[in-house]
């Protein structure tokens, strides 16, 4: 690592004010994604802003049909929470499918959602559940939330403090993991929602999107058979030495029909 | 049996400091005043070296010094030596070109040293490494065999502008095409050993020191082999006579042969030490082990099997290109040739073999031993080939193998292929493994797996491995530049505690355990008052390390030897206190007795007698009792066996799922069964992880994409099944315990066993190859290539 000033502050106004005092300071979340990228000298922030002493960032709370969970929850938090595997079961089954023990007791959501890796877990969550990602400044729905590669709508130093997600009428998610890294090679998370069906895929494109021929398909017939013989375009997937595009097209459909499936027990 | 002796499942001595965090690992060492290296990596596969410019790193505050190829050329520093020559067909001997420790002029794969940084502290050191200025004139460069081989492919050395560094045969070629003349049918496969990254947990970490008064260095290092350093460093490399050179290395976390090889590192640190007259510390991050420690297996080979009508072998003939990375690593020579060819007769009784071997340079990392080391190239080779003809042939698997196994009575048994086995019984273990595989219940197992929609098989190897490369003489005319002897202390204390010295060298082996089990047993002493010492050229008299599942076959027997001189000794001492005749003491459960009577001295009595010689027959005897044995084994040992693997396939993902793994190992004389099954569960893991996992990959380009955890998948605990494993005994005709070893063989058997029972399980579809490792988009894509083939053909 480079060297680099820490700060812990307790308030979001005075983290805002760390970061706009320096021109290369950095949010620090959970780490787990910062702390490696800055090991391997990929990164040089000047300051890391640490938000763990804001307590307000962290917990999860339900309001009518909708959980507000706070973005320096853990993803551990999210598997155990008994209001989170009640009200939308499939939200707490994704988070206790990230990475390994130690990774969810450290990793957050606001921290996996600003990061946006494109084999990330949580943003399937979040676009196929409808979230809305609740800013220091606005509010953002999640069909905007992410534009690519590791970037999402987020201006500078715009913070992250909780995200919404609306209860839906049913909803899973089916994860294949990288034997390697156990990120997602690709991840889909079918709900039925009030405004319809949502089908969104992680890990086989740029960043994660909805697969609209799926969800086209299961709005008239809501059973994994209505996706046979559907096919995927391989197009624009993404090829790394541990898949092909044509391989996660492949995936992209046997998980949205285990997604059906499960969703519909 | 006593009950902490031969056979006893004794818990681990060492683990307690394992488990408490009390280990002793070389990192954890640190030397007064020390600096800190930080060693400067070629970011490019092939390049030639312009110039270096170090001013601006040399003017940060905290840096002693930076130090480049030149400067080794300047002090004289030789080139780390290769252990081992091989000859080509025309009996010339292979290209060996130099490896200075630091490149001077070319660098020759991602990771070469370049120069290193000293510095007070480690940070400080990297943070000066990012201000040298090398600059680079890059070359095209070929990483795989198959660039490498390519037509007007670049040259890895003008000196083999082919690449090629030897072109080596074994075998009779003239028999072996009569053989295939008389086939009535004939089997043959295109094998792609997978190359593999060892990944100790431990990484590599290097202290060299120098002591200016006494001019003496010491290098503590991660090392299996502490003496063999200090051969190859101190007489090739540095110059510094024995007496001069200490080699320590304490506990090491994980070796699988990467840690048998003398590393630059090693050279860098020591030459350093003393040009700046401070200790220099040097430890390996996890991405500079991926890069730098040496890798293991990477053949391309075409091999057929030519058989009778009734399924005989009659033949074997391999052709394989093997990847010896851009320099000749300690013994990387020796693995794809004397340490693979001579494996290729395997269990079966085949009377002619011919194999040829291209050595290959190629722009990546240096190959040398990896667990198993050219056995499980051999064995996943030849078992493969085995299950095609048996597929081919419509020769049940099972009765192909058992009707070419070599006979019970059919040792000593000479292969054409060097190696004469002492013993086994190959029928015997296949049996057993059946039975405790439950092999009869496979098929209703299969329909229960249909039933789910997933496709279930069933896979067996039947291996042979060699240990303990012997004996020496032989092992030269082969072209060894070493001795392969062990040498062992049994240094019986006054109050009679016993402390062992030995030259093998545990790194998780549990050395401590079993070689202290060796002495209760033989002397009666109780197991906590032995103590074993290793890893420490000033402890040990010498010593030629632990790798090829040496240790107890060759160690051991030192040690053996050792302990007959020390019984020989203490009835010489116990007669002269009972006032008998030495041939009537006899030793019986840690007393000596005058046989026949029940005049006993204890021998603790008799030792304090050998070091207080108050009342001692010191006219006809020395005082004292140390007693130190050398051993060259008489030939190697033989360990063989039987896997059985069943896999389950989600034919939607192509995931392969290993259910059932079944071992029946035959190691000879077991020492310690606990330390004996956590062996073979280490090795099953790692054949496990090049079956299904693990795989290095270079680009086209020559980088390196499998740098990391992200991307080099290993194998993981939920990957794996509960292993049930057993042993069949033979003994080992030529050792005094009739010991053969157990280090390996879970690596070299489990494999082809995977890999067997992944094509079973495709079988129906058509699929009869998957390459390793059998990835899921691998075995996808098998599968939707037959079903594509299928839709042509109808
Ligand atoms: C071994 C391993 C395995 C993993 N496996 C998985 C997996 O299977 N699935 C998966 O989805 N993820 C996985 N992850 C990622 C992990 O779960 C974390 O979600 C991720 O690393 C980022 O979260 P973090 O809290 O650690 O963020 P950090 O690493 O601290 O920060 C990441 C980025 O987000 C920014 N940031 C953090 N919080 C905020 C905020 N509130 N507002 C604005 N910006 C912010 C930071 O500045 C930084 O740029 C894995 C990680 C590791 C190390």
């Amino acid at each position: 690592m480079y060297e680099f000033q820490y700060h812990r502050p307790a308030s979001i106004d005075e983290a805002k004010k760390i970061l706009a005092d320096n021109d290369e300071a950095i949010i620090l979340a959970g780490g787990m994604t910062m702390l490696p990228t800055m090991k391997l000298r990929l990164a040089r922030p000047s300051d890391l802003v640490d938000l763990s002493a804001i307590d307000s960032l962290r917990g999860i709370r339900k309001d009518g049909k909708t959980i507000e969970i706070g973005a320096m929850t853990p993803h551990a938090d999210v598997a155990g929470s008994s209001v989170v595997q009640s009200e939308i079961p499939a939200l707490a089954d994704l988070a206790g499918m990230i990475g390994d023990a130690q990774v969810r007791n450290r990793g957050t959501i606001g921290g996996s959602l600003s990061n946006s890796d494109p084999a990330a877990d949580y943003p399937a969550a979040v676009l196929g559940l409808n979230a809305v990602i609740k800013t220091d400044t606005r509010e953002i729905a999640a069909d905007d939330f992410f534009k690519d590669l590791f970037e999402t709508a987020l201006g500078p130093n715009e913070i992250i403090q909780a995200v919404r997600f609306p209860k839906p009428k049913r909803a899973a998610y089916a994860k294949f993991p990288n034997p390697a890294s156990r990120y997602a090679v690709v991840g889909v998370m079918i709900a039925e929602t009030t405004d319809g069906i949502r089908a969104a895929v992680t890990g086989a494109g740029p960043c994660a999107f909805r697969a609209t021929e799926i969800e086209a398909a299961l709005a008239k017939d809501f059973s994994a058979t209505a996706l046979d013989g559907l096919t995927f375009d391989a197009g624009d997937l993404n090829d790394d030495l541990h898949a092909s595009p044509e391989y996660r097209a492949h995936l992209v459909i046997v998980m949205a029909k285990r997604a059906v499936a499960a969703a519909s027990v | 049996m006593t009950e902490n002796g031969i056979g006893a499942a004794v818990r681990r001595k060492e683990d307690h400091r394992f488990i408490t965090g009390q280990g002793q690992y070389t990192d954890d060492i640190n030397r007064p005043n020390q600096l800190y290296a930080h060693i400067i990596r070629s970011p490019l596969p092939h390049a030639r070296i312009r110039g270096i410019e170090l001013k601006a790193a040399l003017d940060m505050p905290g840096v002693v010094a930076v130090l480049t190829g030149k400067d080794m050329v300047d002090d004289g520093i030789g080139g780390l030596p290769c252990g081992w020559g091989v000859n080509n067909k025309d009996g010339s001997p292979m290209t060996e070109p130099g490896h200075p420790p630091l490149a001077a002029d070319t660098v020759r794969y991602v990771g070469d040293q370049v120069a290193v940084v000293l510095a007070d502290k480690r940070s400080i050191a990297r943070d000066a490494a990012e201000l040298v200025d090398i600059d680079y004139e890059e070359l095209p460069a070929a990483a795989s065999l198959s660039a490498a081989s390519a037509e007007a492919a670049p040259a890895v050395w003008e000196e083999a502008p082919d690449n090629v560094c030897f072109d080596w045969e074994i075998g009779d070629a003239a028999a072996t095409d009569e053989a295939f003349a008389s086939a009535a049918h004939v089997s043959s496969i295109d094998i792609v050993n997978s190359r593999l990254i060892p990944n100790a947990i431990e990484p590599r970490v290097a202290i060299g020191e120098y002591d200016s008064g006494r001019d003496e260095y010491t290098l503590y290092t991660t090392s299996q082999n502490p003496h063999v350093i200090r051969m190859l460093m101190g007489a090739f490399v540095l110059s510094i006579p024995e007496h001069k050179l200490r080699i320590i290395a304490p506990d090491v976390g994980g070796g699988f042969g990467s840690k048998i090889c003398h590393y630059a590192e090693e050279a860098i640190v020591t030459w350093a030490s003393k040009r700046v007259n401070r200790p220099v510390k040097w430890t390996a991050d996890r991405s500079e082990s991926f890069m730098s420690d040496a890798h293991g297996r990477d053949h391309i080979s075409h091999a057929e099997l030519a058989l009778s009508k009734d399924g005989d072998f009659l033949g074997l003939r391999v052709r394989t290109k093997a990847n010896l990375g851009a320099y000749l690593s300690t013994f990387g020579p020796a693995v794809p040739t004397y340490l693979y060819a001579t494996l290729l007769a395997g269990t079966y009784k085949t009377p002619a073999i011919y194999c040829e071997v291209k050595g290959m340079f190629t722009h990546s990392v240096p190959v040398d031993s990896y667990r198993g080391a050219g056995r499980p190239e051999a064995c996943y080779l030849l078992e493969r080939l085995v299950d095609r003809a048996a597929r081919e042939t419509g020769i049940d698997p099972l009765e192909i193998r058992r009707r070419n196994f070599i006979p019970r009575d059919g040792f000593p048994y000479q292969t054409p292929v060097l190696l004469e086995y002492d013993s086994g019984d190959y029928h015997a273990c296949l049996d057993k493994c059946l039975e405790l595989a439950d092999y009869k219940g496979f098929e209703k197992r299969r329909a229960e797996s249909a039933e789910r929609g997933k496709l279930r098989g069933v896979g067996l190897s039947t291996y042979i491995e060699a240990c303990g490369i012997a004996p020496s003489n032989v092992a030269g005319a082969l072209g060894a530049r070493a001795g392969l002897y062990e040498s062992g202390t049994i240094r019986v204390n006054p109050t009679g505690s016993v402390t062992v010295l030995t030259g093998s060298h545990s790194h998780g082996q549990g050395h401590e355990t079993t070689f202290a089990q060796l002495v209760t047993e033989a002397l009666g002493v109780d197991f906590d008052n032995v103590d074993v010492v290793h890893g420490d050229t000033g402890k040990i008299p010498f010593g030629m390390g632990t790798y090829g599942s040496r240790s107890l076959a060759v160690g051991g027997m030192a040690l053996m030897a050792a302990l007959e001189k020390i019984k020989t000794k203490s009835r010489k001492i116990a007669a002269h206190l009972l006032e008998a005749s030495e041939d009537d003491v006899e030793f019986v459960d840690g007393q000596l007795r005058v046989a026949g009577t029940d005049r006993t001295v204890s021998f603790g009595d008799v030792a304090l007698a050998a070091y207080v010689p108050h009342n001692y027959p010191l006219d006809v005897l020395e005082p004292g009792l140390d007693e130190t044995a050398f051993y060259d084994p008489k030939n190697w040992t033989f360990p063989a066996g039987c896997h059985i693997c069943e896999v389950e396939i989600d034919p939607d993902t192509g995931v392969v799922e290993i259910d059932r793994f079944t071992a029946a190992d035959d190691f000879g004389r077991i020492i310690n069964p606990m330390i004996v099954e956590g062996q073979v569960h280490g090795g099953l893991t790692q054949g496990i992880g090049q079956a299904l996992y693990e795989q290095c990959v270079y680009d086209d380009s020559g980088q390196l994409l499998t740098g990391s955890y992200m991307d080099y998948c290993m194998p993981k605990a939920d990957n794996l099944p509960n292993f049930e494993v057993t042993t069949n005994t033979t003994l080992c005709t030529h050792n005094v315990l009739g010991v053969k070893g157990c280090g390996e063989a879970g690596t070299i058997g489990s494999t082809p066993a995977v890999i067997n029972a992944v094509v079973d399980a495709l079988s129906e579809l058509g699929v009869n190859d998957v390459p390793i490792p059998a990835t899921p988009e691998r075995v996808w894509d098998a599968i939707r290539t037959a079903a594509h083939n299928r839709a042509v053909s109808a």
